[in-house]
C-alpha cells in the first residue's frame, strides 16, 4: 500500500537526532512491550505484523514512537484473535469466568528461542529468471496490500548484484495466503537513476527485491 | 523486579505520552492473569536485549575480521556462518551480509519501510534509525545524513546505500583505523562503534 511508512526519498520529516550507544530501551515500558510482543501466543508472522503497523492511520503513524506502534499492533492482534476482550483491555483485569491459559514461553526457554536460527529461504522447483549482471526494471505496481517494493524505486532500471535463493514472499505471507516463496535478488540502482542528474554519479542504492517485482529491462 | 532498574535520561526528543507506562503495565498484568504470558519470561527477554545482544557483538566480529584474513574471507563469503562462529545468531540475523568499507567505498544501511536491523550483532536499533528523518533521507541524501553525524565524505568516495527490504540484514565492515597495527583484537573491538557498523560514521 502507498502508506506513509513507505518514506524513502521523502524530505522535510525533521532532524536526525544522534544518540549514544548503550540503551536497548528508553523506558521500562518499551522493554515490556517488546517482550510481550515476542511472548504472546498470537497467531501472526513477521510480514503480517509489519502490515498491521502500516495500517495505523498516517497522522498517528507519524506521531507515535516505535514502541507505541508495537503496543498498538499487539493490542489489536490480541483483540482480533479473541485472546482478550475489549473490557479486559480497558480494565486490565480478566473477565470473571474467562479461560486461563498456560504461557507458551517459559523463562528457561527464552534464550534458546531467541538464539534459534529460523530462516526465510525455501527450495522451489522453478528456476530463477535472472542472474547477476542482468539489467532489470522494477514494475510500476501499486498494490493496496502489503508489499516490500518501495515507491521510490518503482519503474526504475537496475542491475542484479546477487541472487539470494527463494525467500518467503511478503506480499502473500502478510495476508495469510501462504509463503509463496519467490527468487530474491539484490538489485543495485545508480543514485542518478533514482534521483536525477544532481546525484553523485558514483553513488548507488541497493535493495533486496523478489522476482515478481521485476521485469527484464 | 528485574525490569525496574532503568533510570535513563529522556533526551531523545520522542517522549511517549505519560500514560504509556500505565497502559503497558495494565496489559501485562492482564496477560499474566490470563496465563497468556509468564512475567519471568518477559524479564528474560528484556535481559536478552539489554545484556546479551548489542553493538559489542558486532565489534568483536569486525575486530576478528581485521586481525584474521581467513576469517574476513569467510565473513565476506558467508556472513551468517562466520558470525555464528563467534556465537551470534538468532532472530533478525538469519541471513547476514557484510559490506566492506575501503578508501574508495563507503556503505550505509537503512530500512526505509520499517526498522530492519541485525539484532544478534548490533542489538536493538537506536531511536534515530527507526525514525522518519533517517528512514526518509538515507536513500536520497546519504552524504548529507553522514555529514550530520560528523563525517564529510570526499566526492570521489563511492557511497553504497543498502535498503533492507527483505530478511537479509546488513553489517558494515569499517576500515581498520591507521596506526592500530600494534593493537590486539580486544583493543581493536573497543574502537568499533555502532554508527561505524551502520555506516553513519567512518572510523
Amino acid at each position: 500500500m502507498n502508506g506513509v511508512h513507505d518514506m524513502g526519498g521523502m524530505q522535510g520529516l525533521g532532524r536526525i537526532e544522534p544518540e549514544p550507544e548503550g540503551h536497548a530501551f528508553h523506558a521500562d515500558w518499551e522493554g515490556r512491550v517488546h517482550a510481550m510482543s515476542l511472548a504472546s501466543p498470537t497467531r501472526s508472522n513477521i510480514d503480517a505484523g509489519r502490515h498491521q503497523r502500516e495500517l495505523i492511520p498516517a497522522p498517528e503513524y507519524l506521531r507515535m514512537s516505535y514502541y507505541e506502534k508495537w503496543f498498538r499492533s499487539l493490542s489489536d492482534r490480541l483483540l482480533e484473535q479473541g485472546l482478550v476482550t475489549p473490557q479486559e483491555l480497558a480494565s486490565g483485569r480478566a473477565d470473571a469466568g474467562g479461560p486461563t491459559a498456560t504461557p507458551r514461553l517459559a523463562a528457561a526457554d527464552v534464550e534458546p528461542a531467541l538464539n534459534r536460527r529460523g530462516a526465510y529461504v525455501r527450495e522451489i522447483a522453478t528456476p530463477a529468471r535472472f542472474k547477476p549482471g542482468d539489467v532489470v526494471r522494477t514494475r510500476n505496481i501499486h498494490p493496496d496490500g502489503h508489499t516490500r517494493l518501495p515507491r521510490y524505486v518503482r519503474g526504475h532500471s537496475g542491475v542484479i548484484l546477487r541472487m539470494n535463493g527463494a525467500h518467503v514472499f511478503p506480499d502473500s505471507h502478510a495476508h495469510g495466503k501462504g509463503e509463496d516463496p519467490q527468487p530474491l535478488y539484490t538489485v543495485r540502482f545508480t543514485a542518478q537513476e533514482l534521483w536525477g542528474a544532481a546525484a553523485n554519479p558514483r553513488d548507488s542504492v541497493s535493495l533486496d527485491l523478489w522476482e515478481p517485482y521485476l521485469e527484464r529491462a | 523486579m528485574a525490569h525496574d532498574h532503568h533510570d535513563h535520561d529522556h533526551d531523545h526528543g520522542q517522549e511517549p505520552p505519560s500514560d504509556m507506562a500505565l497502559r503497558v503495565k495494565a496489559l501485562e498484568s492482564l496477560l499474566v492473569e490470563k496465563g497468556l504470558v509468564d512475567a519471568a519470561a518477559l524479564d528474560a527477554i528484556v535481559d536478552h536485549f539489554e545484556h546479551k545482544v548489542g553493538p559489542r557483538n558486532g565489534a568483536r566480529v569486525v575486530a576478528r575480521a581485521w586481525t584474521d584474513p581467513a576469517y574476513k574471507a569467510r565473513l565476506i563469503a558467508d556472513a551468517t556462518g562466520a558470525i555464528a562462529e563467534l556465537g551470534y545468531a538468532g532472530g533478525q540475523g538469519e541471513h547476514m551480509v557484510v559490506v566492506e568499507n575501503t578508501a574508495q567505498v563507503h556503505n550505509l544501511v537503512v530500512c526505509t519501510l520499517c526498522s530492519c536491523y541485525p539484532w544478534p550483532v548490533l542489538g536493538l536499533p537506536p531511536v534515530w534509525y527507526k525514525s522518519s528523518p533517517y528512514r526518509s533521507r538515507a536513500v536520497i541524501d546519504p552524504r548529507g545524513v553522514i555529514a550530520e553525524f560528523g563525517t564529510e565524505l570526499p566526492a570521489d568516495v563511492e557511497v553504497r546505500v543498502w535498503d533492507s527490504t527483505a530478511e537479509i540484514r546488513y553489517l558494515v565492515l569499517p576500515q581498520r583505523p591507521a596506526g592500530t597495527e600494534a593493537l590486539g583484537e580486544e583493543a581493536l573491538a573497543a574502537l568499533v562503534t555502532r554508527d561505524g557498523m551502520i555506516g553513519t560514521a567512518r572510523l
